[in-house]
C-alpha cells in the first residue's frame, strides 16, 4: 500500500473524564475526496483540530506523507502541505481579500517575516494572491474589506486562503455551513473543480453535499469511527441509518 | 517589470504595491515640529517632552495597535532605557548617542527575554503579567538604591555634547532637536517595519491570531520580534528623557505612565502609525493648559476629555477625521 496523503493512528484526546476522540484509524489517500460526518458533538471538529495541531492529542500519532507529525506545531504542519478552512469564518476582516490570501501565499513562500521591505513590492505575491481570486472567481471584491462581503463569498475566501498555501492535503470544515441555499452551488462548483492532486477531506453536515463529493465516507460517532466505506455502503449502513441519517433524506 | 505592472495592472493590485507610499499629508507632523520650534522658543522644554512621549506611544502602536497586544506596562522598556542611559553617565559614560543605543540594547534584551515568556498568554493574563513585569522592575530599582538612587531619583547626570558640537542649553534649544531628530529616525523605522511584510503579518495576528496558525506563521516568533523592537524604542525614549532632563526618578517606571501613554495612544487612533502624533501633543497640551487655569482640578478635565473619547470616539481623533473626511467627500 502507498503512503496516505495524511494518516492517524490509535489517535485519541480526552478532557478528563471525557473522551472527545479514541483510538481513531483514519487515512485519507492521496488525491482523495472523503467526507467526515457524524451527529453533532460526535468529535469531527476536535479530530481537525487533532490533525492540525491546534490540540495534543493524549495518544497517538498523526501521519503526513508517511511522516509522523504528532510533535509538529500548526506552523510546521501547514509548511509540511496541510491547509484547513474553519467552520465559522476566520479571516482578517479588517483587511482586503486580496490581502487575506496575500497573508498566506507570503507565509508559504517564506517572506513573511521580512523586515525592511514593503509588503507590495513583493515580487509576485499580490499578482499571485490576484490570480488565486480570479480562479475562483471572485476578483471583483479583490479591494473590497472581508467584513463587507455576504456569508457565501467569504467562504470562498476561506477556501482561497487555504489554497494559497498550495497543500496537499486540504480539510474542509463545513464549508457550506451558514451560506444560503442560493449561494450553495458555488461552493459544491467550487470544491468539485479543485487540482486533483489535492487530498480532499470534507467535515459537513449537508448530506447532498457528501454524497455529490465524496467518494469516501467516515461516520464518526461519540469520538470512534463507527464505519468506513463508499457512500452506498454508508447509505445502506443500518447502524449508520440508526445513529445518524434516520433524520435525513439519504439519496 | 514594475513600470508593466503598474500601467496594466487591477486596481487591487496596484491599491496594495502603492501602500507603502509616501504621502504628502505624512510630512505635516515634521512641519509642525519645526515651525514650533521657531513659533513657541519659550516652550521647548515641554516641546521635548511632547516628542518624547511621543516616540514613547509610536513604540507602543507597534505592540499593541498593530501586534494587538495589549500591554500595562510598557514602562518597564522606558524605565530601563531612562536608567540604563542615566547610570552610564553617572559613571562617565557621557557620550549621549552611545548611550541612547545602550539603552536601546538593553531594553531589546528585556523585551526578548520577557517576551518569550510574556507572549505565551493572551487576553486579561497577558494584561496582568505586563502589569506585573513593570511592577517588579519598579520595585527592583527601588530597592537597588546604590545604583539608581532609589526613591531620591538618580542624580549627577551629566551629558557631553552631541557629536562633540551640540551643548545642550538651558532654553532646551539642543535637547528639542536632538529629541526631534531620534523621533524622526525612529519613524523612519517603524513606518518600514508596518509596511513590510512582518508588520503585515502583525496585523494578521492582531485580526485573527487562529487564522494566522493556520497560515503556518510563527506566532510567538513575531511577536516577540515585534516586543523586543518596540521596548527598544521605548527604552530609546526613556534615554532621550534621562539625557535631556539630567536626572531620573522612578516616575520613569510607574503604572502611571504605562497607563498614560495607552491612553495617548487610543486618544489619537490605535494601530495607524499616526495616532501618537496626534494623541500625544493633544494630551500634554490640553493637560498643560487644564493645569495652569484650575490647578486643582485639571485631572478632571482630563477625565471628561476620556469619557467624550470612549462615548463618541473609539478609534480616536483620527478615526473622527475619516469619518468627517468620507462625509464631506460623499456630499
Amino acid at each position: 500500500m502507498s503512503e496516505a496523503a495524511l494518516e492517524t493512528r490509535g489517535l485519541c484526546k480526552s478532557f478528563g473524564a471525557l473522551s472527545v476522540a479514541s483510538e481513531i484509524d483514519f487515512r485519507l489517500e492521496a488525491g482523495a475526496r472523503h467526507a467526515l460526518i457524524g451527529p453533532n458533538g460526535a468529535g469531527k471538529t476536535t479530530f481537525v483540530n487533532l490533525v492540525t495541531g491546534a490540540l495534543r492529542p493524549s495518544r497517538g500519532r498523526v501521519l503526513l506523507g508517511g511522516e509522523d507529525v504528532t510533535s509538529l506545531s500548526q506552523a510546521r504542519r501547514v509548511k509540511r502541505g496541510l491547509a484547513r478552512t474553519f467552520q465559522i469564518n476566520a479571516l482578517f476582516r479588517g483587511l482586503s481579500v486580496l490581502e487575506n490570501v496575500a497573508l498566506a501565499i507570503g507565509e508559504r513562500r517564506g517572506v513573511a517575516g521580512q523586515l525592511f521591505r514593503p509588503a507590495g513590492r513583493r515580487s509576485g505575491v499580490v499578482e499571485e494572491a490576484y490570480a488565486a481570486l480570479e480562479r475562483l472567481g471572485i476578483a471583483d471584491e479583490a479591494s473590497r474589506l472581508v467584513r463587507e462581503l455576504p456569508y457565501g463569498r467569504q467562504r470562498l475566501v476561506e477556501i482561497a486562503v487555504a489554497l494559497g498555501l498550495e497543500p496537499t492535503v486540504l480539510l474542509l470544515d463545513e464549508p457550506a455551513a451558514g451560506v444560503p441555499g442560493t449561494e450553495s452551488g458555488i461552493i459544491v462548483e467550487t470544491i468539485e473543480s479543485l487540482p486533483k492532486e489535492i487530498a480532499v477531506l470534507i467535515i459537513e453536515h449537508d448530506m447532498d453535499l457528501v454524497f455529490r463529493i465524496a467518494k469516501r465516507i467516515t461516520v464518526l460517532v461519540q469520538g470512534s469511527v463507527l464505519v468506513d466505506g463508499t457512500p452506498e455502503e454508508i447509505a445502506a449502513d443500518p447502524r449508520v441509518r440508526e445513529v445518524y441519517l434516520g433524520e435525513h433524506a439519504v439519496p | 517589470m514594475t513600470a508593466v505592472t503598474e500601467v496594466s495592472a487591477p486596481p487591487a493590485i496596484r491599491e496594495l504595491s502603492r501602500r507603502h507610499r509616501l504621502r504628502i499629508a505624512e510630512l505635516l507632523p515634521w512641519l509642525i515640529a519645526v515651525a514650533c520650534f521657531f513659533v513657541f522658543p519659550d516652550y521647548l522644554a515641554l516641546g521635548t517632552q511632547i516628542l518624547i512621549s511621543t516616540l514613547f506611544a509610536l513604540s507602543l502602536d507597534l505592540i499593541l495597535g498593530y501586534g494587538g497586544v495589549v500591554t500595562l506596562g510598557q514602562a518597564a522598556f522606558f524605565g530601563v532605557g531612562a536608567y540604563t542611559a542615566g547610570i552610564l553617565a553617572v559613571h562617565g559614560w557621557t557620550e549621549p548617542l552611545t548611550g541612547l543605543v545602550a539603552a536601546g540594547l538593553v531594553a531589546a534584551v528585556l523585551g526578548m527575554v520577557t517576551g518569550v515568556i510574556l507572549l505565551r498568554t493572551e487576553g486579561l493574563t497577558l494584561l496582568m503579567l505586563t502589569l506585573v513585569v513593570a511592577a517588579m522592575i519598579a520595585e527592583g530599582a527601588n530597592k537597588a538604591g546604590a545604583w539608581t538612587g532609589g526613591a531620591d531619583g538618580l542624580q549627577g547626570i551629566t551629558i557631553s555634547p552631541i557629536l562633540g558640537l551640540f551643548r545642550f542649553d538651558l532654553f532646551r534649544r539642543t535637547s528639542y532637536v536632538y529629541a526631534l531628530v531620534v523621533l524622526f529616525l525612529a519613524w523612519i523605522a517603524v513606518r518600514a517595519i508596518v509596511h513590510s511584510p512582518f508588520g503585515r503579518s502583525l496585523t494578521g495576528i492582531r485580526e485573527n491570531v487562529t487564522r494566522m496558525h493556520a497560515i503556518g506563521s510563527p506566532v510567538l516568533g513575531r511577536l516577540v520580534t515585534a516586543y523586543a523592537i518596540a521596548g527598544a524604542l521605548s527604552g530609546v525614549a526613556g534615554a532621550l528623557l534621562a539625557q535631556t532632563e539630567q536626572f531620573v526618578s522612578l516616575e520613569v517606571l510607574s503604572f502611571g505612565r504605562s497607563g498614560t501613554v495607552v491612553i495617548m495612544l487610543i486618544l489619537g487612533g490605535a494601530g495607524r502609525l499616526y495616532g501618537a502624533f496626534v494623541g500625544v501633543p493633544l494630551y500634554m497640551l490640553a493637560q498643560d493648559q487644564l493645569a495652569e487655569q484650575f490647578p486643582i482640578y485639571w485631572s478632571s478635565g482630563i477625565g471628561f476629555l476620556l469619557i467624550a473619547v470612549a462615548l463618541g470616539a473609539r478609534g480616536g481623533v483620527l478615526d473622527l477625521w475619516d469619518g468627517a473626511v468620507k462625509r464631506l467627500r460623499r456630499r
